[in-house]
C-alpha cells in the first residue's frame, strides 16, 4: 500500500502489486461524433455472451435499454434537449418541444431487465422533465400528463418519438432541439469503490489497469453495488452474481482491441494506452472549443479527481448529469480510515459505558 | 425543511444504485447489536458474580448470533457460496473485516455458552475433562467475546457509510455512535427483561442517551442528506424508535421496583434498537433512489470550487490533494 492508495493520482496496476505491468488501457469516449447506433451494445453482448435484458419500449428518445446493468455493460444515452438561445429556426414557425412532457411519461416505465436492483423508475417528475433542461421546466404543480399544460402545448406523447420529419404535417409545429447521445460504460477507476469494498477477492486490479470481476469467486454479496459511485454495477437474478464490463479482458490478453470499440463506425469509442487517449482528448477538446463548442467538456479524464481519474473517460457535450453520470463522484474508501476511527471511538465508548453500568458492584 | 433545488438527471432515474439488500440486512443490523449488548452484559454478570444475568446475557448472545448468520447468508445472490467471504482479509472492504470479527466472536461466545452446560456433563472420562476445564476458559472466551463486541456493534456503520448510498456516506462520523448506543441499549433490554438490576438500568440510560444524541445528530447536521432520515417511512420509523427507546430508559429507571414495569421497558428498547436499524436502513436506500441526493451536493461542491480558483481543492477530510 502507498500513500495514494486510497485517494489521489497513482498507476493502478502497480500499486496493485504487478511488476512489469503493460501501460494502462482504457477508453476515450467522444460522445460529439457518437451517431447513437448501439453498435457497441450489440457486440458487447454478442463478444461477451450478456443475456438478454428484455424487450423494452421506453419513451426515453431512442433509448430502449435504460441504463448500464448486469445485462447490459454498454449503454446509449439519448437526451433531446429544446433549444437554447439557437437562432437555427429564426423567423420559421416552430414550436415547443415535446421532450419535457415525453420525458415524465418515459421516467415511470418499469424496466424489466432480468437484474437486481437493475433500472428503477423516477421517484420526482420534475427531475425527469428537467432531462431536457432545467430552464424548460416551469415550477408548478403541472406534470400530471403528457404532452399538455406547461410551456405551451406540444404533441400528444405516444410512447416513442415522431418518425417525420418536424414540420412536414400541419399543424404540428416545426421543433428546435439538439440530441445528445453518448455511449456508457464501466469507468474501471483508479479507485475503485467496486474493488476496494468487495469482501470475497471475487473483483481484482488487472494488470492492464482495469476491474474485472471472478464469476466463480462472486458469492452475490452485493457490497460493490451500493459501493459504486457511478452506480455501474448490478446483480444478476436467479445467477445472483454481481456484473460488469471487463474491457474485454481476454480480448486484451490477445492484443485485441475490446469488442465495442471495435464495432464504433464512428470511432466515438476509442481504445488505447490511457497516457496518450488523454492527450487526443485535451486536443479534441480544444478544437471544439476553437469551432465555438463551449460547452464541450472532458468528464473522468483528470487524475485529480475524486476516483483517481476514469480508466474509462469521456467528452460530453453538456454537463455531466444530463447524461445520467455524478457530476463529482468521490470513491467512498477515500473516507475509510476516518471511518474506523470514528468507529473506534464509539467502541470505546461502548466499553466505557459498560463498564461504568457494572462498577462498584463485587462478586 | 430544505428547499426543492433545480437539478437535472437522466429522466430522473437514479445515479447511484439503491442498495440490493433487503431487510434481511436490517435486521442483521439489530441482532448483531444485540449480540454485542448482550456479550457485554454477559461479562459484566460474570465479572460481578451474577449468575442470572451471565446466563441470560450469553444464550441470548447465541440466539441473537444464530440469527445473524442466518440473514447475512440468506441475504447473498450465491448462498451456498457464503465461505468465500474467508478466502480473504481486506483491510479497505468492511464486510470482509466483519466477517472475520463475527467469526472470532462466534467462537468466543460459542465457548462461553457452552460451559454454561458444563455441570450437566459426567463427572469421569473426556467429557468429565470437559467439565473440568470448560468453566475456566469460558470465563475468558466470555471476556473475549466482550472485549470484540463494541467492535461487532460499530463496524456495521463503516460497512454502511464506506458505500456510495448518499445518506449513509455522508453520516459517516456520527453512524457508530448512533449503532453502539442502539446495541447497548439492546443488551439492556434483555438484562430488562431476565434479571433487572442497577447494572442493566445504567446501561439502558448510557445506551439511549448515546443512541439518541447521535440519532438527533444524523437527522440534523447532514443538510439535505439528513432529509431522508426524518421524511416518509424512514422518518416515521425512527420516530418511533425514538419514542421506543425513551420509554425504555424511562421505564428502566421509574419501574426499578416492579418486575413487570422492567420487563415492559426491555421490551421497549429491544424494539426502539430494531425500528432504529430499519429506519437507517430504509433512509440510505430512499436516498439512492433519488438522483437528487446524488447530484445536489456534488454540483454545489463543483460550484463552491470554481467559486475559488486555483488548486483541485485539497480533500476537506483527508488532508491530501
Amino acid at each position: 500500500m502507498g500513500s495514494n492508495s486510497l485517494y489521489g493520482p497513482v498507476d493502478p496496476a502497480p500499486d496493485a502489486g504487478y511488476t512489469d505491468a503493460p501501460p494502462r488501457m482504457g477508453f476515450f469516449t467522444d460522445t460529439s461524433v457518437c451517431i447513437g447506433c448501439k453498435a457497441c451494445e450489440v457486440a458487447c453482448k454478442t463478444w461477451n455472451a450478456v443475456p438478454d435484458d428484455g424487450f423494452n419500449l421506453l419513451g426515453q428518445s431512442y433509448d430502449n435499454t435504460g441504463g448500464l446493468s448486469a445485462d447490459s455493460w454498454r449503454h446509449v444515452a439519448f437526451i433531446e434537449q429544446p433549444s437554447r438561445g439557437s437562432q437555427a429556426f429564426l423567423g420559421l414557425p416552430t414550436g415547443p418541444s415535446s421532450a419535457p412532457a415525453a420525458n415524465v411519461v418515459a421516467s415511470q416505465q418499469v424496466v424489466p431487465t432480468g437484474t437486481e436492483p437493475g433500472i428503477p423508475p423516477a421517484v420526482d417528475a420534475l427531475a425527469a422533465a428537467a432531462t431536457a433542461g432545467t430552464e424548460f421546466v416551469g415550477a408548478g404543480p403541472k406534470f400530471h400528463g403528457a404532452g399538455t399544460g406547461f410551456h405551451g402545448a406540444g404533441p400528444e406523447f405516444l410512447g416513442m418519438p415522431g418518425t417525420d420529419l418536424p414540420g412536414r404535417t400541419d399543424p404540428a409545429p416545426r421543433s428546435d432541439f439538439r440530441w445528445l447521445m453518448m455511449s456508457n460504460v464501466c469507468k474501471h477507476c483508479t479507485h475503485a469503490g467496486c474493488l476496494d469494498v468487495c469482501p470475497t477477492g471475487a473483483l481484482f486490479r488487472t494488470e492492464f489497469g482495469t476491474v474485472v470481476v471472478q464469476d466463480d469467486i462472486c458469492n452475490g454479496c452485493g457490497y460493490c453495488i451500493s459501493g459504486c459511485p457511478y452506480g455501474v454495477i448490478d446483480r444478476r437474478e436467479g445467477d445472483g452474481r454481481a456484473w460488469k464490463c471487463t474491457l474485454c479482458y481476454d480480448r486484451l490478453g490477445d492484443g485485441l482491441e475490446p469488442a465495442c470499440a471495435k464495432a464504433c463506425p464512428t470511432e466515438s469509442i476509442q481504445f488505447g494506452e490511457l497516457d496518450e487517449l488523454r492527450e487526443r482528448a485535451r486536443a479534441r477538446v480544444e478544437k471544439l472549443h476553437a469551432e465555438g463548442v463551449a460547452s464541450a467538456q472532458l468528464y473522468g479524464e483528470s487524475e485529480d479527481d475524486g476516483v483517481g481519474g476514469d480508466g474509462a473517460f469521456f467528452l460530453l457535450l453538456d454537463e455531466p448529469e444530463v447524461y445520467g453520470l455524478p457530476p463529482d463522484p468521490i470513491v467512498p474508501t477515500r473516507d475509510l480510515p476516518h471511518m474506523w476511527k470514528r468507529a473506534g471511538w464509539a467502541a470505546l465508548t461502548m466499553a466505557a459505558a459498560a463498564v461504568v453500568a457494572f462498577a462498584g458492584r463485587r462478586p | 425543511m430544505v428547499p426543492r433545488a433545480d437539478f437535472q438527471s437522466y429522466y430522473g432515474r437514479p445515479i447511484v444504485r439503491p442498495p440490493v439488500w433487503t431487510h434481511d440486512i436490517a435486521i442483521y443490523l439489530f441482532t448483531g447489536g444485540l449480540a454485542a449488548g448482550s456479550a457485554l452484559l454477559a461479562a459484566g454478570g460474570q465479572a460481578t458474580g451474577d449468575v442470572v444475568l451471565r446466563r441470560a446475557g450469553r444464550a441470548a448472545t447465541m440466539g441473537a448470533l444464530g440469527a445473524s448468520a442466518f440473514f447475512l447468508i440468506k441475504d447473498l445472490g450465491r448462498p451456498e457460496r457464503f465461505h468465500h467471504m474467508l478466502r480473504v482479509a481486506k483491510p479497505t472492504s468492511p464486510m470482509s473485516m466483519g466477517t472475520w470479527l463475527l467469526s472470532f466472536f462466534g467462537g468466543a461466545a460459542g465457548v462461553a455458552a457452552a460451559a454454561e452446560v458444563a455441570p450437566l456433563l459426567p463427572e469421569r472420562g473426556v467429557l468429565g475433562l470437559a467439565r473440568r476445564v470448560l468453566p475456566p476458559v469460558g470465563a475468558a472466551a466470555g471476556y473475549g467475546a466482550a472485549a470484540l463486541a463494541p467492535g461487532l456493534a460499530t463496524y456495521t456503520a463503516v460497512l454502511f457509510a464506506d458505500t456510495a448510498v448518499p445518506s449513509w456516506n455522508a453520516v459517516y462520523p456520527d453512524l457508530p455512535f448512533m449503532f453502539a448506543g442502539s446495541a447497548l441499549a439492546s443488551g439492556a433490554g434483555v438484562g430488562l427483561i431476565a434479571a433487572p438490576g442497577k447494572p442493566a438500568r445504567r446501561m439502558a440510560v448510557a445506551g439511549a442517551a448515546v443512541e439518541l444524541a447521535a440519532g438527533h445528530r444524523v437527522e440534523n447536521n447532514y443538510g439535505l442528506l439528513s432529509e431522508p432520515y426524518h421524511h416518509g417511512r424512514p422518518g416515521k420509523l425512527l420516530r418511533l424508535a425514538r419514542a421506543l427507546t425513551v420509554a425504555g430508559a424511562v421505564g428502566a429507571v421509574v419501574g426499578r421496583r416492579s418486575r413487570v414495569v422492567s420487563a415492559l421497558a426491555g421490551v421497549s428498547l429491544l424494539a426502539g434498537s430494531a425500528l432504529t436499524r430499519f429506519g437507517v436502513f430504509e433512509a440510505g436506500v430512499e436516498s439512492a433512489k433519488d438522483p437528487r441526493y446524488t447530484v445536489v451536493p456534488q454540483r454545489e461542491r463543483l460550484n463552491s470550487r470554481a467559486a475559488t480558483p486555483g488548486e483541485p481543492g485539497p480533500s476537506p477530510r483527508t488532508g491530501k490533494s
